[in-house]
């Protein structure tokens, strides 16, 4: 049998030394959120808000963690304050995993606009990105992650519909 | 009794071996000024969650005792993290909340917490325990209790409010305290 998309994921971001997990879900997430809550392997602390995941994901490397904090891009929104005045500013790194619901605009009207400004809102937060592509995603998180850790910032992984579903 | 003396008292009260993460605003601010040292940090910025952070070290590092040294203001601002760290059962977390009634920092309006018994609600959040002391006496009794079993456990002191004019800001950078508290934590 062969892993799922999520699996497979979950490999790779754990073989670049992630090794805590938090966050609010996303549908867009469900099956990777179901892995990490299913065994003791991970561990996945669900989050009340995505600024309260910030927060905790900087406890857990103030820790010794490297942590990994999931969410739709509307909770964008609401982790902005913590992003840029905790982690940037105590030089605390963090890969967001963050959905892009509204990418083509034909989603639900709650998510199209941010899913239009999505790119342009990461550029003004100076928060490095890259679009999740199946075929190069292990170089893609490799290069994230050299960046995370080069300059101890918040990077993202941004994750279109469907590539992580299954 | 003074916010200040309240800060001191507890301080000199923790073993220094904990693990004390200050919100922002005048409770880092005393808190360095009272008690400073490597075990500390003081938040500056992103207001409510100093108890997320704590929670953060509290489940990384279970055998590290995490005080959080909170405020009405930033309780009341992310209250859902009271949720949060009660669902979480940290043992290792003790959450103080220093409640003067207004928001100290940006000129002493009044918060809502007169209104709102935020030990209460800790309680029916399940935090094993939750208190409220008024006096230093009832402080020093209820420190020994509180430390004395598991957590997630709050102690609600209520303060005076008006600031200490001597209690200037932190001096440390935040990338300073960023690098002593991980290597505190990696010991």
């Amino acid at each position: 049998m062969t892993a799922s998309r999520s699996q497979t994921f979950l490999d790779e971001v754990e073989e670049q030394g992630y090794s805590f997990f938090t966050g609010v879900p996303c549908s867009y997430f469900g099956d990777v959120i179901q892995i990490l809550e299913s065994g003791a392997r991970y561990g996945y602390v669900s989050a009340v808000r995505e600024d309260s995941s910030i927060g905790i994901a900087a406890g857990a490397f103030l820790a010794g963690r490297q942590p990994v904090v999931l969410m739709q891009n509307s909770g964008l929104g609401v982790a902005i304050n913590a992003l840029v005045s905790l982690n940037q500013i105590y030089d605390i790194p963090v890969l967001l995993v963050i959905s892009w619901r509204g990418q083509f605009g034909d989603d639900a009207p709650e998510h199209l606009v941010m899913g239009a400004i999505l790119e342009d809102l990461f550029r003004l937060l100076q928060i490095p990105f890259a679009v999740y592509d199946t075929l190069n995603f292990r170089r893609q998180l490799a290069e994230l992650t050299r960046t995370m850790r080069e300059t101890r910032k918040p990077v993202a992984l941004v994750v279109p519909r469907e590539a992580l579903e299954e | 009794m003074k916010r200040g003396e309240a800060i001191a008292q507890v301080a000199g009260w923790l073993d220094p071996s904990f693990i004390s993460i200050a919100c922002n605003g005048m409770i880092s601010r005393e808190l360095y000024h009272q008690a400073e040292r490597p075990s500390n940090f003081y938040m500056i910025g992103s207001m409510g969650l100093a108890s997320s952070i704590a929670l953060g070290i509290a489940l990384s590092r279970p055998s590290k005792t995490v005080v959080v040294f909170d405020g009405d203001g930033n309780l009341l601002m992310n209250l859902g993290m009271l949720a949060n760290i009660a669902a979480s059962k940290a043992g290792n977390l003790y959450h103080l909340v220093f409640d003067n009634g207004v928001y100290a920092s940006t000129g002493g309006q009044r918060t809502i917490s007169s209104c709102v018994p935020l030990e209460s609600i800790a309680r029916a959040s399940g935090y094993r325990r939750a208190a409220r002391v008024e006096t230093v006496p009832a402080l020093m009794d209820a420190l020994p209790v509180l430390f004395s079993e598991p957590g997630p456990a709050m102690l609600l002191v209520t303060v005076d409010s008006g600031n200490e004019p001597s209690v200037g800001r932190v001096k440390l950078l935040p990338a300073q305290l960023t690098d002593r508290l991980c290597a505190e934590l990696s010991k």
